[in-house]
């Protein structure tokens, strides 16, 4: 074997960071006109957290609402506004973009090896995208919101209601392509961009799960934003394509929505379910169990999720014979997801765990995402859904997928690379008493849902019957815990670039490439482009986590 | 260097494609005159698809490109035979089944 | 623009092979964009046949497939335009360019008549929107009458009474037809528009002899795009101008 160099580094004499990206070049036209994947996940870190905040505070005023019972707090038109843009924010201008945007336009090229994203212009470009998208939305909100639900039903949206639904069209239609572009990028980057010895079986996970999240950017965005024009002719010109007066059908206005908008949730989830697999890895010194099962099951998910969107349409006036159709379809999706839990609970059996933030994170995915895709498989259920539809159930239920499950796996994979982004460390007790605060918060706000929306409570009314108020409140008070949770790490996290500790090249001794360069790295990305020669998640039994040394079987570093 | 990688299509296939998809589109026109039922739109569609592979294949390369590009071109049909058949699967069976209670 | 190897590429062939991917990528997203109107009109059709043989009876089969032959025409030209670029022939790329752009741009000119024949007709979907019901086409022999109120697919017509239904149907189901040929032969022209527009941009590179052999990626780019524009009117034209043509 090679002489290898020392890579224990006590964190106290880390050494003094060097030329980095961050540090390279100075100034606001450095960073607004940049090429580097780097600095673009920056970008797309402070816009995304802009409208996280954003939407967060339209969740605020609506758990104020409805604690209680009376409608005492808002008019029921704001109301409608109020969840309306809640929707639309979270999912168009956070859940979406999120991960890709930050933690895959950073880490991709660096994972296999690359000095850059295929496209560095088209990627810059993509974030510009977003922000214009961004900027009519945020137009829209300002100037009064829309209240028809995020969804935009027909004719609701093309004809009786007076919001501002051109402009957050408009401001959706423009953030898809900045969706595709990524997508497109990312697919072209991992096919042509490897570095020699990085095969496909050698790709780590997060890379498969943002392939397979390309993949549905890329087939499905393009539906959304034809839907939007015709939603738009519909509106302005009233030419009839989802009016039954003169023969269209508004049933076909949802078709075509969630055509797009059910896989849309599966890119929400599966770059989370990406992350995952990293921290599991890392956090149990373990290769993922199942290799190939998981990397392949991100790309069922992907191609079944397309099969499945008339589940959202049961008790909307779809054939019954339809119904059962896309009702059995919807069952088979929940198979490659479980796959992945299975798997990731085998890698966890034997392995040496350890409890750093990013795993507490990766454990409360598991958890809350089980329970939120279980209660899915009981939606598929068409005896089930014809009464929950439209309840908290339904509400709980992505919430369980979405906030326990995508946003916990952004949580962790923020912690687990901030050292990495940032060269700076943060205060470990701060972090992980919020992730617990995170997890306690999380769960009494939404387990309640499901029980009301059980036992009736619809979703979207801003008044319920007085003995729902019990669990209501429970909620609300949850939601507090939860915001507060999100608060401290906004916190620390800022505070850590400034006052953090150094960080180490791989501070938690973990196996992949990206921790075989500097944090932050350079500007292009390692110092001598690597060639690969050993498997993904060659973790050694031996290496524990105080000693910070990496496996001793294959050579890291081309010298 | 990369010369050897392009492939460049002989200038009499490209013709040769040329005049293949201008006699097509007139048999389409002629055909559309003759009354052959709902065999009128099968034959409609199957010269369409006939004129875009050739289309496809000779003048975007595809015949000399590799299997990529056949996967993602792939992808695309797929995805669009989904969305239409999928929707379609709705409105073919209203009235197929009748609800529960009724 | 410039024939060098951006810093983040190995070789020629990398850029070239992710040019050519990145460029596919994005056709299959215009598939899917353009799909979802073949949809709406595929679900239209088998709906509201009558109105869709009435509406097509409207537009003007010469034009149309004059048109789809100067696509056709601008395909071969395009194609010849890349092959030059492949072979770094500078004035044979510039002359097949501006050949493609002509003929591009003749196709755009009779669409545009086409729709001022349309206004001129009152065909445009919205308030003014009138079928000239009093020459109907016929088809089976059988004057085209008008639709049952909501049609389902398959429900024979065949031995139907004379409709007691309201004439405004066909009105309502042919403006439904206007509709989607307005939208989709507006996007597609749209797409010309950005296409000829594309092959203007290519104009000054290529005259100053900046594609060969190792880099020709923006033509041949340009190229799959115009292809795929033509092929798009390739299924449009039938569709649209050859429903219900047999009496």
């Amino acid at each position: 074997m090679s002489t290898q160099t020392e890579f224990v580094i006590p964190v106290e004499e880390a050494p003094e960071p060097g030329d980095h990206y961050l540090n390279h070049t100075f100034g606001l036209a450095s960073w607004l006109l940049t090429k580097d994947h780097k600095r673009i996940a920056i970008l797309y870190l402070i816009s995304i957290s802009f409208f996280f905040v954003l939407g967060g505070l339209m969740a605020v005023l609506i758990r104020l609402e409805l604690t209680t019972p009376e409608g005492d707090l808002v008019q029921p038109d704001i109301y409608n506004r109020l969840f309306t843009m809640h929707g639309v924010l979270m999912i168009f201008f956070f859940l979406i973009p999120a991960i890709p945007g930050v933690l895959g336009n950073f880490l991709i090229p660096l994972m296999i090896g690359a000095k850059d994203l295929a496209f560095p212009k088209i990627n810059l470009l993509s974030w510009y995208i977003y922000v214009i998208g961004g900027l009519f939305t945020f137009y829209a909100l300002v100037s009064g919101g829309v209240d028809t639900g995020w969804t935009f039903y027909a004719p609701l949206s093309t004809t009786f209601t007076s919001t501002h639904v051109m402009a957050v069209a408009l401001g959706i239609f423009i953030a898809g392509f900045s969706s595709i572009l990524t997508g497109l990028n990312f697919v072209v980057t991992i096919h042509r961009m490897r570095a020699p010895g990085m095969t496909w079986s050698r790709l780590p996970l997060f890379v498969w799960a943002h392939y397979a999240t390309s993949i549905i950017q890329i087939l499905g965005t393009p539906v959304i934003a034809i839907t939007i024009l015709l939603l738009a002719a519909e509106r302005l010109f009233h030419v009839g394509i989802f009016d039954p007066k003169v023969g269209g059908d508004p049933v076909l206005f949802q078709h075509f929505f969630w055509f797009y908008s059910h896989p849309a949730v599966y890119i929400m989830i599966l770059p989370s379910m990406g992350v995952v697999s990293e921290l599991i890895a890392a956090f149990a010194r373990k290769k993922v169990f199942g290799y190939h099962f998981v990397a392949f099951s991100s790309i069922a998910i992907a191609v079944l999720g397309f099969l499945v969107w008339a589940h959202h349409m049961f008790v909307a006036g779809i054939s019954v014979y339809a119904a059962a159709v896309f009702s059995v379809l919807s069952m088979l999706v929940a198979i490659p997801s479980a796959i992945k839990v299975f798997n990731w609970t085998t890698t966890l059996y034997k392995g040496s765990i350890s409890w750093e933030t990013p795993m507490l994170y990766a454990l409360g995915f598991i958890g809350l995402f089980t329970i939120g895709g279980l209660t899915g498989v009981m939606l598929a259920t068409l005896g089930i859904d014809l009464h929950v539809h439209d309840t908290y159930f339904i509400v709980a239920h992505f919430h369980y997928i979405m906030v326990g499950g995508a946003i916990m796996g952004y949580m962790g994979g923020l912690h687990y690379w901030w050292p990495k982004i940032t060269g700076k460390l943060y205060p470990k007790f701060w972090s992980t008493v919020s992730a617990l605060i995170i997890f306690v918060g999380f769960n009494v706000t939404f387990f309640p849902q499901f029980i009301l929306g059980y036992l009736g409570m619809p979703r979207r009314y801003h008044t319920y019957p007085a003995e729902f108020q019990v669990l209501n409140v429970m909620s609300s008070a949850g939601a507090t815990v939860l915001g507060l949770g999100y608060l401290i790490p906004a916190i620390y996290l800022i505070w850590s670039m400034r006052y953090g500790k150094d960080a180490s090249d791989n501070p938690w001794g973990a196996v992949g490439l990206e921790w075989e360069t500097s944090s932050p790295p350079p500007v292009e990305n390692f110092e001598t482009p690597p060639v690969v020669t050993w498997e993904a998640y060659e973790y050694h039994e031996s290496t524990a986590m105080h000693s910070l040394a990496p496996s001793s079987r294959g050579s890291y570093r081309v010298g | 260097m990369t010369t050897s990688s392009i492939h460049v299509v002989p200038l009499r296939v490209y013709l040769l494609v040329f005049a293949s998809l201008l006699v097509l589109t007139a048999t389409t026109v002629a055909v559309a005159f003759v009354d052959l039922g709902t065999l009128n739109n099968v034959v409609a569609m199957a010269i369409a698809a006939v004129k875009a592979m050739l289309v496809v294949l000779f003048f975007m390369h595809v015949r000399y490109s590799t299997r990529l590009t056949g996967l993602v071109i792939g992808s695309g049909l797929f995805a669009l035979a989904i969305m239409i058949g999928l929707t379609l699967i709705d409105y073919a069976t209203r009235g197929w089944l009748g609800v529960s209670g009724k | 623009m410039s024939a060098d190897l951006a810093h983040h590429f190995d070789s020629y062939e990398q850029q070239a092979k992710s040019a050519s991917l990145g460029v596919w990528v994005f056709l299959v997203t215009e598939i899917m964009f353009f799909g979802g109107l073949f949809t709406a009109y595929i679900l239209y059709r088998s709906k509201y046949p009558e109105a869709f043989i009435a509406g097509s009876h409207q537009l003007d089969i010469a034009l149309g497939t004059f048109n789809t032959a100067v696509l056709i025409c601008s395909s071969l030209t395009m194609a010849m335009a890349v092959r030059s670029a492949q072979l770094g022939k500078r004035t044979a790329i510039v002359g097949f360019l501006m050949a493609t752009i002509l003929l591009g741009s003749t196709f755009l000119g009779i669409k545009a008549t086409e729709y001022h024949h349309k206004w001129v007709e009152h065909l445009i979907p919205g308030e003014s929107f009138h079928l000239d019901e009093a020459h109907l086409p016929t088809h089976h022999g059988k004057p085209v009458l008008s639709d049952l109120p909501t049609g389902i697919v398959g429900e024979s017509r065949a031995d139907a009474p004379l409709s007691t239904a309201p004439r405004s149907d066909l009105q309502a189901h042919t403006q439904l037809y206007f509709f989607l040929y307005f939208g989709m032969t507006g996007l597609h022209a749209l797409h010309m528009i950005i296409g000829v527009g594309l092959l203007v941009w290519l104009l000054s590179p290529s005259s100053k002899g900046k594609f060969d052999a190792d880099n020709h990626n923006y033509v041949e780019g340009v190229g799959l795009y115009w292809h795929f524009v033509d092929i798009v009117w390739i299924f449009l034209f039938p569709l649209l101008y050859l429903v219900g043509r047999h009496g």
